[in-house]
């Protein structure tokens, strides 16, 4: 696995589908908000801002058609969170779905969390195929029988019927955030789960909804003290005791829940020492990281910051093992950016599969992948143009200066409003979900 | 020494006049570093000059400040029902105003309010 290059023997990526309206005017209950991967890779859950979940499910290799490679088609929908106001606080709770995670699948039915600013639900997604006919108290339509008109009894029997999938909210998790939650994080142990919003973290049990134990609280007695906020939290892949949260000042703290109950003290803090001399009014806020990731090993964790995604090693605490630059132009926009918002954004990043590559997202619906082995990177476009089926991508590239190339885009040409902020990478193959605004892509690997 | 040619120049002037070049070129150099300034130093440059009361209060504690605060929506029961009830003697406002001002200056009325309803719409990707 790996990263398309040049030519050789690398691999290149191919256009595979794209779900979504294609009209302009995108209303914004259609942005995706969130997209994930199950563990087994054949679902795929989308979050909206509309409160809507979308689940795709991986269609089963045909033999007859063998080009499709196994297409995601829609298995289930439904309206996860609404749109609510806190009376007592005068707040508007917005029904966007921040984040899906995946329960590992335990039986026949699948299980994911998804939450908004202020609650988590347990979602159970399951088929039914087959329906019992021959009630003895009630007839086909189900109406009541007269029961003087019962003089036998039979067993009703199972018969089949049109798949239909059915979401049910399970479990609800409410009223433990008084600030907007931006990271669920299923543990190893598959029975906990935390919550991070911007000053405090949550641990909860799957199985009990009316209490969870705070674990991290950075909030100061005094407000106006307040200097850094929680910007995302995950726990290990496969140690249970050991999360991480990341902060708006560009640090990470790894916690061991063994140590204490609240792990206001941290085992590890992760920070990479800046230069002083090259400090100016917006390092802080291009410092701050918007996504952390353990790997899949769970030996390296990355982060990404507005202009690069760093790769940690769990031993090293004082720098980064890796950096990548994804946008380094925009350094000299900086104050553009600010003033439209877009130093604000909150992109995501992601690991593949066996760890080798990593992928994160840019504007003008670019998205960059980089190969740790090869330290070669590419830059990929999510656009209509390139949607035809089995397209090979071909690598964009970015003119910083000087004269332009045919093919490049000058920096002042990007279009700051079409932004990939959400990417998600198949658990074990080579196929990617980008998140353009309104539009879902999916990409694979060329089939030879 | 003869006045007619100069003579190679020994040893010693030799390291001196290079010593002298090399501190020459050293001064040179500190300059062209002082004027060089990062791009991002002059995009901050850039800012200042827009906005220059912005970064005297405590840059940090604003943006998180605003952070903590999304969501937050005051509305004034008094000033909807005094609103409310010149409605009555009034036609309805032929332009709507903005839907999404419903505090602040504009005073709301049932008309104004977005229906915070969940979207009934299913979900484009569905589709």
């Amino acid at each position: 696995m790996g990263v398309a290059g040049g030519g050789g023997n690398d691999f290149q990526w191919c256009f595979s589908q794209v779900k979504g309206a294609i009209d302009e005017d995108v209303a914004e209950a259609d942005i995706i908000s969130t997209v994930e991967f199950n563990y087994s890779g054949d679902l795929l859950a989308t979050g909206d801002k509309g409160g809507r979940v979308v689940i795709f499910q991986r269609e089963q290799e045909n033999k007859s058609r063998p080009h499709s490679r196994g297409e995601y088609n829609v298995y289930s929908t439904f309206q996860s969170h609404e749109p609510e106001f806190d009376y007592l606080k005068s707040l508007e709770i917005e029904e966007k779905i921040n984040k899906i995670r995946w329960l590992p699948q335990q039986n026949a039915a699948h299980f994911l969390l998804s939450t908004n600013d202020k609650t988590i639900k347990l979602w159970k997604i399951s088929e039914r195929d087959k329906r019992a006919e021959g009630y003895n108290l009630k007839d086909e339509d189900g109406r009541l029988r007269d029961p003087f008109r019962i003089t036998a009894l039979r067993v009703p029997i199972l018969k089949p019927m049109d798949l239909m999938v059915e979401a049910s909210p399970r479990r609800i998790f409410a009223n433990a955030h008084t600030y907007h939650i931006n990271s669920i994080s299923v543990n190893s142990d598959h029975e906990t789960y935390l919550s991070a919003d911007d000053l405090r973290i949550n641990l909860w049990h799957l199985e009990i909804t009316d209490r969870s134990f705070n674990i991290v609280d950075i909030k100061p007695a005094n407000m106006e003290e307040l200097t850094e906020v929680i910007t995302a939290a995950e726990f290990h892949p496969h140690h249970c005791n050991v999360f991480v949260y990341s902060s708006s000042k560009g640090t990470i703290r790894l916690c061991d829940m063994r140590s204490s109950a609240l792990c206001d003290r941290h085992s590890k803090f992760f920070e990479e020492p800046e230069d002083p001399s090259s400090r100016s009014f917006f390092s802080e806020i291009i410092s701050s990281i918007s996504d952390v990731k353990f790997s899949h090993s769970g030996r390296y964790m990355m982060t990404r910051d507005y202009l690069s995604v760093k790769v940690w090693d769990l031993n090293m605490e004082n720098r980064p093992v890796e950096t990548y630059q994804v946008h380094e132009y925009l350094r000299s926009k900086l104050c553009s950016l600010y003033e439209n918002d877009c130093i604000f954004d909150k992109f995501e990043c992601c690991w593949n599969g066996s760890d080798s590559a990593i992928m994160t997202g840019s504007y003008n619906n670019f998205f960059r992948m980089f190969d740790r082995n090869t330290r070669r990177d590419i830059t990929l476009e999510a656009s209509r143009e390139s949607s035809k089926p089995r397209a090979i991508l071909k690598p964009r590239k970015v003119c910083t200066g000087g004269k332009r190339k045919k093919d490049e885009i000058s920096v002042d040409s990007l279009d700051f409003n079409k932004k990939i902020l959400h990417t998600a990478w198949h658990p074990m193959e080579n196929i990617i979900a980008v998140a353009a605004t309104n539009n879902l892509y999916i990409f694979q690997d060329k089939i030879n | 020494m003869s006045a007619e040619s100069p003579e190679p120049a020994s040893a010693e002037e030799q390291k001196v006049v290079y010593s002298v070049i090399f501190n020459l070129l050293l001064i040179v150099f500190q300059e062209m570093e002082d004027k060089v300034i990062s791009p991002e130093k002059a995009e901050e440059a850039k800012l200042k000059a827009r906005y220059p009361h912005l970064g005297q209060k405590p840059g940090g504690s604003d943006f998180l400040r605003k952070r903590l605060q999304k969501g937050q929506k005051y509305f004034d029961s008094g000033d909807y029902n005094m609103a409310k009830a010149k409605m009555k003697n009034k036609q309805l406002p032929t332009a709507a105003p903005d839907k999404t001002e419903v505090t602040g200056d504009h005073i709301p009325t049932p008309q104004d309010l977005p229906q915070r309803k969940p979207s009934l719409v299913a979900s484009k990707l569905a589709g």
